[in-house]
């Protein structure tokens, strides 16, 4: 019997999270494979940002929040004591809801993360640019500016930006919060389909509230309900026959 | 149709309040212009290049003031540098690191306080413990720290307001690459603050160095006729100038269009450097993109 445990990158183990007094996930356990992409969906409110930022750490920021459980990334539970959430960041690498790049040239902005993790070399950068960049599919729209700002990109570039200075980090695996949620249909065409390229090299968890998005991208699917994960399953499964009939109520938008 | 009279009455309170409004914003605005031409009209005829780059002569009621301005600047210029630091790190620390609760609403109330002491009470604290207990003597130096004390409070609240201008997305920006905290306020946080930071505290600027009584005992001579060679000289200063012409010279009527002429050159520096001030302001806010 082939062991699961060889391809799982992140393994999410009993997770309760509090903001304060509130209970935002509870007891949720999943496991995240490597090279896969993974969807979490389930109406506005559920935790599914809550359980993102649960991975790379930017929970930490929020005064008052606890988590409990483990959440093990390459063996180690990343709420270890001894764990620096700036090691975890630079390993997991995320994008964000709204396309938020730096006020900075697009050069500097992937260049940015680099080398403050101690990349000098003007060479390995330019170099690191240029792959980052084509990895996101921006290479041919901005090789020729990129020492103009990013803030004169479009929307759907600044994303393919934001995507670019993730990768730059090299990451193993890239949280992504809805990340189209804020473009246009062409813009979303291509993340989507460039998300279907980066797969192959890094692990995707990716919350979407378009669940034609998640049918079309993912292979694993996580259905959350009031911080509950209801049902976790290949994607293909989740859209046709799900387990759960409340999974199937909310795919087939009978609530959400 | 005739107006049901509880409408009229309402028009009536309605009218009634603008015209308070428009009335108070009328008086403002001729008070200020009124006193602007009373002290240009005053002094206009004093004001020129001597009387800009001499020192005062024949016991001060003849001459310029070249040495006044050249100690306000000094003294505002240390004042600057003693209080954008120290601020600049209070504001990160109060919005980037301290935890938001009792004990950073305490230290706010206490700043607050601050920007609320009499001027006096600064020159007090200043002749206390810098001319005295610190034995620094009235001079420059001890002149710059209490002014720098008295504009503390406005370039926190500077400072603060313009690190709360950040987006915090750029703040999670940086983070969730795996950038440190420090860097991140050091990297991305602080070069967008940094505008306003100083267009908020130049307006510090016309504070420093219009005060009197802050410097009256730690750093402005009456007359002195040498410049400044050092931190530890006594300086004249604009504001005690005339305070000196007003009150205390045995020439008090003949030295009228000095102390008009010194007044005009105070305002005008002050009222220019607030200009620049939020012409600038007015710039970044154009060129904002976020
Ligand atoms: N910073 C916060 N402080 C307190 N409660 C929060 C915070 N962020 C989110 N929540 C709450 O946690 C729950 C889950 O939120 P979130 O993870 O953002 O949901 P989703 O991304 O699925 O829409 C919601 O009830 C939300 O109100
Ligand atoms: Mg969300």
């Amino acid at each position: 019997m082939v062991t699961v445990e060889d391809t799982r990158v992140i393994y999410v183990k009993n997770v309760n999270f509090y903001y304060g007094g509130f209970r935002a996930l509870t007891d949720i356990t999943m496991d995240f494979e490597q090279n896969r992409v993974t969807a979490l969906i389930g109406p506005s409110g559920c935790g599914k940002s809550t359980l993102l930022r649960l991975l790379n750490r930017m929970n930490d920021l929020i005064d008052g929040t606890r988590v409990e459980g483990e959440v093990i990334f390459e063996g180690n539970n990343i709420y270890d004591a001894k764990v620096d959430p700036v090691d975890i960041r630079r390993r997991i690498g995320m994008v964000f809801q709204k396309p938020n790049p730096f006020p900075k040239s697009i050069y500097n902005n992937i260049t940015y993360g680099p080398r403050l993790a101690g990349l000098n070399n003007r060479i390995d950068l330019e170099a690191l640019v240029e792959r980052s960049l084509r990895q996101a599919v921006l290479w041919d729209e901005v090789k020729d500016i990129l020492n103009q700002s990013a803030m004169m990109l479009s929307g759907g570039q600044q994303q393919r930006l934001c995507i670019a200075r993730a990768l730059a980090m090299k990451p193993d695996v890239l949280l992504m919060d809805e990340p189209t949620s804020a473009l246009d249909p062409i813009s979303t065409a291509k993340i989507e389909e460039l998300i279907q390229d980066l797969k192959k090299l890094y692990t995707i968890i990716i919350v979407t509230h378009n669940m034609q998005q998640a049918a079309r991208i993912s292979d694993m699917t996580g259905f959350f309900y009031i911080g509950k994960l209801i049902e976790f399953n290949a994607t293909e499964k989740i859209f046709t026959k799900p387990d759960h009939k409340q999974t199937e109520d909310y795919i087939t938008g009978r609530f959400g | 149709m005739a107006i049901p009279s509880t409408m009229r009455w309402r028009y009536f309170k309605e009218g009634l309040f603008f015209a308070l409004v428009r009335l108070s914003a009328l008086v403002i605005t001729v008070s200020l212009g009124g006193l602007l031409l009373y002290i240009f009209l005053n002094g206009f005829r004093t004001v020129n290049w001597a009387f800009l780059t001499l020192p005062p002569t024949d016991s001060m009621t003849k001459g310029g003031i070249m040495p006044a301005i050249l100690g306000t600047f000094y003294l505002t210029l240390g004042a600057i540098a003693v209080a954008l630091p120290l601020g600049i790190m209070s504001a990160i620390y109060l919005t980037e690191y301290a935890k938001q609760g009792p004990i950073v609403r305490i230290i706010r109330i206490g700043v607050n306080c601050l920007a609320g002491v009499p001027s006096i009470v600064f020159g007090l604290f200043g002749l206390g413990l810098f001319v005295v207990f610190l034995q620094f003597g009235s001079c420059i130096l001890s002149g710059a720290l209490t002014l720098g004390i008295l504009i503390l409070p406005t370039i926190i609240g500077a400072s603060e307001e313009a690190l709360k201008g950040v987006p915090q997305t750029f703040r999670e920006a940086s983070l969730a690459l795996g950038v440190s905290k420090w860097q991140t306020i050091y990297r991305i946080v602080l070069p967008n603050a940094l505008p306003g930071i100083l267009t908020g505290s130049i307006l510090g600027i016309g504070r420093a160095a219009g005060e009197t009584a802050p410097i009256m005992f730690t750093a402005a001579a009456f007359y002195t006729a040498k410049l400044p060679s050092s931190i530890l000289d006594e300086v004249m200063a604009l504001p005690f100038h005339i305070y000196v012409l007003a009150t205390a010279g045995t020439h008090i009527e003949e030295t009228r269009p000095i102390q008009y002429g010194t007044v005009l050159v105070l305002v005008g520096l002050v009222l220019g450097v607030d200009l620049i001030a939020i012409f600038i302001r007015s710039f970044i806010r154009k060129r904002k993109r976020w």
